[in-house]
């Protein structure tokens, strides 16, 4: 018996070494590991709301109507009623936070038409397509066609 | 036989190196409790219940650059980098392998026109695929990328060390090194839009509803539909990433 056990005292504190390291490692890791790492995953839980937290800048379609039904009607009558007001006025999450008193700057017409309507072999068919040095005479597009509804 | 204290105290160092095991057992038996989901954050957003992706009608796309602006303007997207960004495919008759791609400032400010139709071509609007089991989540070294609970691929830019490994990792090109802030960016789905109720800055700019965006999770979202009458297809299937991002109208062509 006293033979199998003669080493008793080393394997005391052995246990004792092992559980000091163990302790120094959670300590050491509590310090390393930010907060909320490993909720969801191998990741920062914090990192989601960080994602969440810039403004938003598009309002979006489903704002403008509160206040612009005239130009709403008229673009749903035509065929850009497929295309947000914000497509082509740019962001304006500031315009309406404002109730319209921060007001949005105008557009730049000509560039704005074409981007979409310049004739382009990759453009699909569907899409109504002119050359600018054919159908452009010199005024604007706008002088001739209603942007919201552009049918002529 | 009988040890010195010294061959002891040596095999007692390799045993400490368990020690980091039994930490970490130790540790998941009493750490945070495995994680809820279903609770909604304090708006009533509840990450379980969604799973988002995005599908493109390539036929729809007219190549007008307004998702690159807009996404540049919503995410302060540096010059010369793009989250988004659109492709023009001229594929000459049968020669799907050698197509030519141009992709001008990304496509922000629309293409040049081309003149002689000779060529198939067509646009290709391209971003993040957000894939279920991405390879640039997987390469991260410290957990600053990953894939959120309602699937998209998110990065975490206060703990980005901008090691790069995910750049190379990404096979659709989606990541770049921000300029100035030297860490990782990349499109999160305008995560603080859709985590709202609005769409992304990107489909909310879109004219046509080329691309739009859907929840998987949705029963009601018509993705359901279209998933199931059109033929679709993501990019690159052969690299298994489990993409999100559904192209309708695909050409063979495009890489
Ligand atoms: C809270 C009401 C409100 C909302 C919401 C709103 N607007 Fe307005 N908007 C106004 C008012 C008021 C004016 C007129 C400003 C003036 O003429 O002084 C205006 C003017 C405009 C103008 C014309 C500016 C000019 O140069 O004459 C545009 C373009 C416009 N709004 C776009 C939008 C868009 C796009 C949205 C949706 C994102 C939107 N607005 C949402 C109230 C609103
Ligand atoms: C196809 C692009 C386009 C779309 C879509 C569009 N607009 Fe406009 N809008 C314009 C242009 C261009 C002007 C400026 C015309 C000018 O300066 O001659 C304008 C002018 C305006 C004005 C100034 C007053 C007026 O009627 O001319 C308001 C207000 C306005 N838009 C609101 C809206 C709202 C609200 C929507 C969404 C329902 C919308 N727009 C959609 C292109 C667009
Ligand atoms: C963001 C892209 C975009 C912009 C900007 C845009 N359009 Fe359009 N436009 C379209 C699309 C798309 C259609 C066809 C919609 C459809 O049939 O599905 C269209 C249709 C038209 C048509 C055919 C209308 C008809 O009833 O047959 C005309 C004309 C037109 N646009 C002129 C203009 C003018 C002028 C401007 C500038 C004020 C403009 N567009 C700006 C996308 C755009
Ligand atoms: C002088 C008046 C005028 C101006 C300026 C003008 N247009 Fe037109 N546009 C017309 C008329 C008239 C039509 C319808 C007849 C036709 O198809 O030629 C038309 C038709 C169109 C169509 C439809 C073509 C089709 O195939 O259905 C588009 C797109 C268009 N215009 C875009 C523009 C753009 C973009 C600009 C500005 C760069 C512009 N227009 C400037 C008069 C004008």
């Amino acid at each position: 018996m006293r033979v199998s056990f003669q080493d008793a005292k080393h394997l005391i504190s052995l246990v004792g070494l092992f559980a000091a390291a163990v302790g120094v490692f959670v300590i050491l890791r509590a310090a390393v590991v930010p907060a909320g790492f490993g909720k969801y995953g191998h990741y920062r839980a914090g990192a989601i709301d960080d994602n969440r937290a810039r403004a938003v800048k598009f309002a979006g379609q489903g704002e403008c109507v509160y206040c612009h039904d005239a130009q709403l009607q008229v673009r749903d009558s035509g065929r850009h009623k497929t295309i947000s007001c914000e497509a082509c006025h740019g962001p304006q999450a500031k315009h309406v936070a404002s109730d319209g008193k921060e007001k949005p700057a105008k557009p730049d017409v000509i560039p704005l038409c074409l981007n979409c309507h310049e004739k382009d072999a990759a453009k699909p068919a569907f899409l109504p397509q002119v050359v600018k040095a054919d159908h452009y005479t010199g005024t604007t597009c706008s002088d001739c066609h209603q942007p919201h509804n552009p049918k002529m | 036989m009988r040890k010195t204290r010294r061959e002891i105290l040596l095999s007692a160092g390799k045993y400490i190196l368990l020690t980091g095991t039994a930490a970490a057992g130790l540790e998941s038996l009493t750490g945070t409790a495995s994680a809820d989901t279903t609770t909604p954050a304090s708006d009533g957003y509840k990450m379980a219940d969604h799973w988002w992706g995005m599908t493109m009608e390539v036929d729809k796309c007219i190549g007008c650059g307004n998702c690159v602006r807009a996404c540049s303007k919503e995410n302060d997207v540096p010059e010369g980098f793009y989250r988004t960004w659109i492709e023009r495919y001229h594929v000459k008759e049968g020669d799907m392998e050698h197509p030519t791609v141009e992709s001008p400032d990304g496509g922000m400010h629309g293409f040049p026109p081309t003149s002689t139709p000779v060529d198939k071509s067509f646009f290709i609007p391209k971003l993040c695929n957000h894939c279920a089991d991405s390879p640039c989540t997987q390469v991260c070294p410290v957990g600053a990328t990953f894939v959120s609970p309602d699937g998209v691929v998110l990065v975490d830019q206060s703990y980005c060390l901008g090691c790069r490994y995910c750049v190379q990792a990404c096979p659709y090109g989606c990541r770049f090194i921000h300029p100035t802030k030297n860490v990782v960016e990349k499109c999160n789905l305008c995560y603080h839009r859709i985590t709202k109720g609005l769409t992304t800055a990107c489909c909310e700019a879109c004219p046509t509803g080329a691309r739009k965006l859907v929840d998987l999770k949705n029963p009601k979202d018509p993705v359901h539909d279209f998933l199931r009458h059109y033929k679709v297809q993501v990019l690159k299937p052969h690299m298994a990433t489990h993409a999100k991002v559904f192209y309708k109208d695909l050409d063979g062509s495009v890489r």
